[in-house]
């Protein structure tokens, strides 16, 4: 189902460049401030809390809850696969928007457990979600 | 008190002026704007060497300069422009009174023309990535503003257990006010409930066709001065009793996704508190309420957030028909951004004027207050008596 899916790229941005970097690395990175260890996302220059330039990057454990979600059908396609967008609450203590696979909508609910993979999604490898627990109802499609 | 700034109180909107709402205007952007400047003008009973200053939005196409040469006003000492679209669409006129209060200007023309329909739509799908800060959702699917803003209404229909038959509720209302005031697209053409479920779903099971405002084409304007100088013009003049422009630290206009708890709008409920302070009113105090609504579940979320109802009591406060036009306070009432036409929400101001002054088609009785808000811009005007 996913090559059927049709992905924007992200562009190049200097203040996430280092996030796409990690992502094709297989890594989650999220921004924390080198001098407060504020973690921040989405990410920022400078920390809002002490005003440092200088942050570091972390390593998300890459679990969660689902907050919210949306069906996206396709622009032009309404009868297309559509993706599962999720607003995940991560452990990490920062709020992410990713897409949930894997998952048959009728299963998708608020709160729901969650935990990281990276899929290749027509050409682009992005940051997605699936159900912590395969077994629990609703598991794997 | 002690939070009333200069321009609350003593400045007014003297003067109104829109072209008609339309799908295809046929002319440019720029001629929108210079008829409904010349109109407003006009209802103020001013000239075009009166208006010393110009505010419109930062997204808004028409230079000041042309419309200037347009309109044959010789010169100009102050000009604004405000961001963040139709959600800071009332800050064009803080600015305009701040300046007018300030004596920076005498007389502001404030104006916001497009061709939204038959020009660049906003609701397109967008194909691209534009940074900064849109690879966070672009690449994840949020390709519209439908979309985008769906993903936080979930989480209020979740919280409260709406459906989006809830929603349709407040699309049959502003649609039936819009049937019955002749400037609006929706003209003469109400809506069932039915016909709301049977429209097509746009974010299923979110928002459908008919939850989502139009797209227009068409050009408003209006006129702010210092309310000693409108006494000497033909209407009174609306006074500008607050205006304020609210945002909140991980706030964002579109991705309102990292405050706590999303089935809020932690914005709007600051704007609220800023403009009643600034007032001296309370919500109880209102009469009636323009409510930007570029989705019908952002009037639900104002409702609650501005105090006109408790936290998830939106549903029934409209369902119990408290925002028709004979209800305890009666909403868009000219039919709103999905029945009269989307106008980047001032029309909504020029609704306010209309009430205020007694000439709206849907006129209410007496109306003395009114607040006009698009969650973290807003205004309360009030009638001069
Ligand atoms: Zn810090």
């Amino acid at each position: 189902m996913t090559d059927e899916i049709r992905v924007i790229p992200p562009a190049h941005d200097p203040d996430d460049v280092w996030f796409w970097e990690g992502v094709r690395e297989g890594r989650l990175l999220l921004q924390a401030c080198a001098d407060c260890g504020v973690v921040r996302h989405p990410p920022l220059p400078m920390c809002g809390a002490c005003h440092s330039t200088d942050w570091t990057t972390r390593e998300s454990a890459g679990v969660g809850t689902v907050h919210s979600w949306i069906v996206s059908v396709p622009p032009g396609a309404p009868s297309g696969p559509g993706r599962i967008v999720v607003l995940v609450d991560l452990a990490d203590g920062v709020r992410f928007v990713a897409n949930l696979v894997d998952t048959p909508v009728t299963t998708v609910a608020n709160g729901m457990a969650v935990r990281l993979e990276f899929r290749d999604c027509g050409g682009t490898v992005l940051p997605q979600f699936v159900p912590a627990d395969p077994t629990a109802d609703g598991g794997v499609a | 008190m002690s939070a009333r700034p200069a321009f609350a109180g003593t400045t007014v909107i003297a003067g109104i002026g829109h072209t008609e709402y339309s799908k295809d205007s046929g002319r440019s952007e720029l001629q929108l704007a210079a008829e409904a400047a010349r109109a407003a003008i006009a209802d103020a009973g001013l000239t075009p060497a009166d208006v010393d200053g110009l505010v419109t939005f930062t997204q808004d196409a028409n230079d000041e300069l042309l419309l200037m040469r347009a309109l044959g006003i010789p010169e100009v000492r102050f000009l604004s422009r405000t961001p963040n679209g139709g959600a800071g669409a009332y800050g064009t006129i803080q600015h305009a009174a701040a300046a007018v209060a300030a004596g920076a200007a005498e007389t502001v023309l404030v104006y916001r023309a497009f061709n939204e329909r038959s020009g660049r739509r906003f609701g397109q799908p967008n194909q691209r990535v534009t940074p900064p800060g849109w690879n966070w959702y672009l690449p994840f699917g949020l390709d519209t503003p439908a979309k985008t803003y769906a993903l936080a209404f979930q989480r209020y229909m979740h919280r409260y257990g709406l459906t989006n038959e809830d929603f349709g509720r407040y699309s049959v209302v502003a649609r039936r006010h819009a049937a019955t005031n002749p400037d609006a697209w929706f003209f003469g053409r109400p809506i069932t409930l039915a016909e709301h479920q049977e429209s097509r779903w746009i974010v299923e099971p979110i928002l459908r066709l008919l939850d989502c405002c139009q797209e227009s084409d068409g050009g408003v304007a209006l006129i702010v001065t210092r309310s000693e100088r409108a006494h000497d013009l033909p209407h009174p003049g609306v006074t500008i009793a607050a205006a304020s422009v609210d945002h909140l630290v991980e706030g964002s206009v579109m991705h309102n996704y990292y405050h706590h708890d999303l089935a809020e709008f932690p914005e709007a409920a600051a704007l609220g508190r800023r403009l009643y302070d600034q007032a001296g009113l309370t919500a109880a105090d209102v009469d009636a309420a323009m409510l930007y609504e570029n989705f019908s579940p952002v009037v639900f979320l104002q409702l609650e957030a501005f105090g006109f109802c408790g936290p998830g009591e939106a549903r029934d406060f409209i369902a119990d028909g408290h925002i028709d036009l004979d209800g305890s306070l009666p909403v868009n009432t000219h039919g709103g951004l999905l029945g009269e036409a989307y106008i980047h929400g001032v029309n909504n101001v020029l609704e306010a004027v209309r009430q205020l002054r007694g000439t709206a088609a849907n006129q209410l009785a007496d109306p003395e207050r009114i607040l006009v808000a698009g969650g973290s811009s807003g205004l309360i005007l009030e009638a001069v008596r």
